[in-house]
């Protein structure tokens, strides 16, 4: 796997606001199948890093590679047409529409004929069957209604419809960012089962988390921010959650050969 | 490092793991709650059930002369003004807005329909076809500063009232065009105050306009991606552009069309009144949003059916005309919007609770 070109490759991207660099000559790397955690210190710039992958915001320097291939995104909607998906912290849902309704946010199936050609009828009963399938296949099942508002749901049951709506329409990788920071263990254990669920289907995810031991638990490696660059890349098999730690903050030098 | 991992995986295999995320509870509620729920899923049936009961009951106290075709036909032709300009108040309040400019918008586009015909000698259809346009530039200028400039809607729409409201007395130079002129030398221009009978009932085309604009921005809001995309914006603009909506178009042209549906409005007032009179029309901005508020939409955005609306203003026309037959004052009128206005609110903040 771990010969494959890389999904998400960035060479040297630097970003600077004013007089701040967000980013400093840092480089990224996604493979095939992984679920990659990014940790680091508050301003460390993991979610400027991973911002500028996802065409939230445009880099001054370096390039970003997505299968090899050269991208200037320039918003996250073009990142979305090409196959990814974010889960935001905030979940990005319109409580007061249903769950079908808010997994088409801004990619309505319309119906075919005349009744979607000129009067833009949406396909209701496609949307909803999809809606429905893709909510199974994570197993978050029992829908009773998959017209429900989303404001009916739990704090779990909304990242859940969240990570199924990622889920459902990424084709090269998802970012996730902070899935677990608002939920309590029970719910935080379904959100991490349903991560490792995703994984298994083969698409990639990024994990943004402060959560060291929901990290360990899922991540394949992790990548560590520090002073707007990557120190250095770790298996959770190969270093200990303090040594993360240590290496975050700057408590310690990384190992000569896991430096990036 | 293992046992550190093991550590973690211990106290949280504690929960107990078989339990799921979006398992939909069985909500188990009394009657109450399901009342409740119901109304949160069909907002438009409290405003729905107030009309029926206010027909009902005048219907009693006044018998046949209030529930003739005549009279409620009555009522449908006296509320065609307010109901066309809920509509696009209605509009506005779905992203969370509000527009003062509405009346404004609605009478300057009837003065520009009107001296553009009589003044300049421009064939009647063009004229009209110029104020719609004007309607639909003063919304699509009100959309911009909302959207782009990102001032509050209640900012610039009260500014906006001002200007146009200026404008309009400045461009008129407050005079007053005649109906019977209007109806000698065009009269397309009263097109929407044309009146046909069916069996006593008393239908004009303005009437129609105002129940077929209802139920076509009914199923357009409902049943397209426009239509969720103006509720998805009210109810969060940050999250809608997040999932891929574009947030300003969808202001834009929300704002755009409530000025075309004032500019029609505008239009129907000259049918309604029969002259085009720069100083008629001052209480639509109030009417509307008294319309939108006891028809169940949110002033908070993203919540409630635009059918409210019509309701909201069908009640207010039910209440005026029946109270009238009864020879009540008129402030008694007032009197009891005023209560219908803050029982709408309260219901509205009750219904909501249902997502608490």
């Amino acid at each position: 796997m771990s010969d494959n070109v890389p999904i998400v490759e960035g060479r040297g991207i630097v970003k600077r606001y004013g007089h701040v660099t967000a980013i400093d000559h840092s480089d990224f790397e996604l493979r095939n199948g992984e679920i990659l955690a990014v940790i680091g210190d508050n301003g460390a710039g993991k979610s400027s890093i991973v911002k500028a992958i996802c065409g939230a915001t445009i880099p001054d320097e370096g390039e970003i590679l997505i299968d090899g291939k050269k991208v200037n995104f320039t918003s996250p909607t073009e990142a979305r047409d090409m196959g990814i998906e974010i889960v935001y912290q905030t979940l990005a849902m319109s409580p007061a529409l249903s769950i079908a309704d808010n997994m088409f946010m801004g990619r309505e199936i319309r119906k075919s004929g005349f009744m979607g050609k000129f009067l833009r009828q949406l396909d209701r009963p496609a949307m909803e069957k999809f809606a429905r399938e893709k909510l199974t296949e994570l197993g978050l099942m029992t829908v009773q209604s998959i017209n429900q508002t989303v404001e009916t749901l739990s704090g779990g049951q909304r990242q859940g419809v969240a990570v199924a709506r990622a889920a459902a329409f990424a084709t090269k990788f998802i970012i996730m960012d902070e899935p677990t920071a608002a939920l309590g263990v029970k719910e935080s254990r379904r959100v991490l089962e349903l991560i490792l669920d995703v994984k298994s289907r083969g698409i990639p995810i990024i994990l943004i988390s402060h959560n060291m031991p929901h990290v360990f638990e899922v991540a394949d490696r992790i990548h560590i921010h520090r002073l707007g660059k990557r120190l250095c890349t770790v298996k959770p098999g190969d270093c200990s959650m303090s040594d993360a730690v240590a290496l975050m903050t700057g408590a310690m030098e990384p190992p000569k050969e896991v430096a990036a | 490092m293992s046992q550190t991992k093991d550590g973690t995986e211990n106290f949280e295999s504690a929960a107990n793991r078989s339990d799921s995320v979006a398992e939909f509870e069985d909500h188990r509620r009394g009657v109450l709650g399901q009342v409740q729920h119901t109304l949160h899923a069909n907002p438009s049936l409290v405003p729905l059930i107030v009309l029926i009961v206010a027909i009902a009951v005048f219907g009693l106290l006044l018998g046949s002369k209030f529930f003739s075709p005549f009279a409620m036909t009555l009522i449908l032709q006296q509320v065609q003004i307010v109901g066309i300009v809920a509509a696009a108040q209605s509009l506005i309040i779905l992203t969370a807005g509000i527009d003062l400019s509405v009346g404004a918008i609605m009478v300057f586009s009837s003065v520009i329909m009107g001296q553009f015909t009589f003044r300049y000698g421009i064939p009647a259809p063009v004229a009209v076809a110029c104020g719609l346009a004007a309607g639909t530039m003063i919304g699509a200028l009100n959309g911009w500063l909302v959207s782009r400039v990102k001032l509050p809607p209640f900012i610039v729409t009260l500014g906006m009232w001002q200007i146009v409201l200026a404008t309009n007395f400045l461009y008129s130079a407050n005079e007053t065009i005649r109906s019977q002129e209007i109806e000698a030398n065009a009269p397309f221009l009263q097109f929407f105050g044309t009146k046909f009978n069916i069996g006593g009932a008393v239908f004009t085309v303005g009437v129609i306009f105002m129940l077929v604009l209802i139920l076509v921005l009914a199923y357009a809001l409902r049943h397209t991606a426009w239509g969720r995309h103006v509720y998805a914006v009210g109810d969060d603009p940050e999250a809608a552009g997040l999932s891929g909506v574009n947030v300003h178009r969808t202001l834009m042209s929300v704002y755009m069309l409530s000025g075309l549906i004032c500019a029609f409005a505008g239009w129907a007032l000259i049918g309604r009144i029969g002259s085009v009179s720069p100083t008629s029309g001052q209480l639509a901005n109030i009417e509307s949003i008294t319309a939108v508020v006891i028809g169940g939409i949110s002033l908070f955005g993203g919540r409630g059916s635009i059918l409210g609306s019509l309701f909201g203003a069908l009640i207010v026309g039910v209440f005026t005309l029946g109270l009238r037959l009864l020879g009540a004052d008129a402030q008694w009128t007032f009197l009891l919007i005023g209560l219908l206005i803050i029982a709408a609110v309260a219901a509205d903040q009750w219904i909501r609770k249902v997502s608490a």
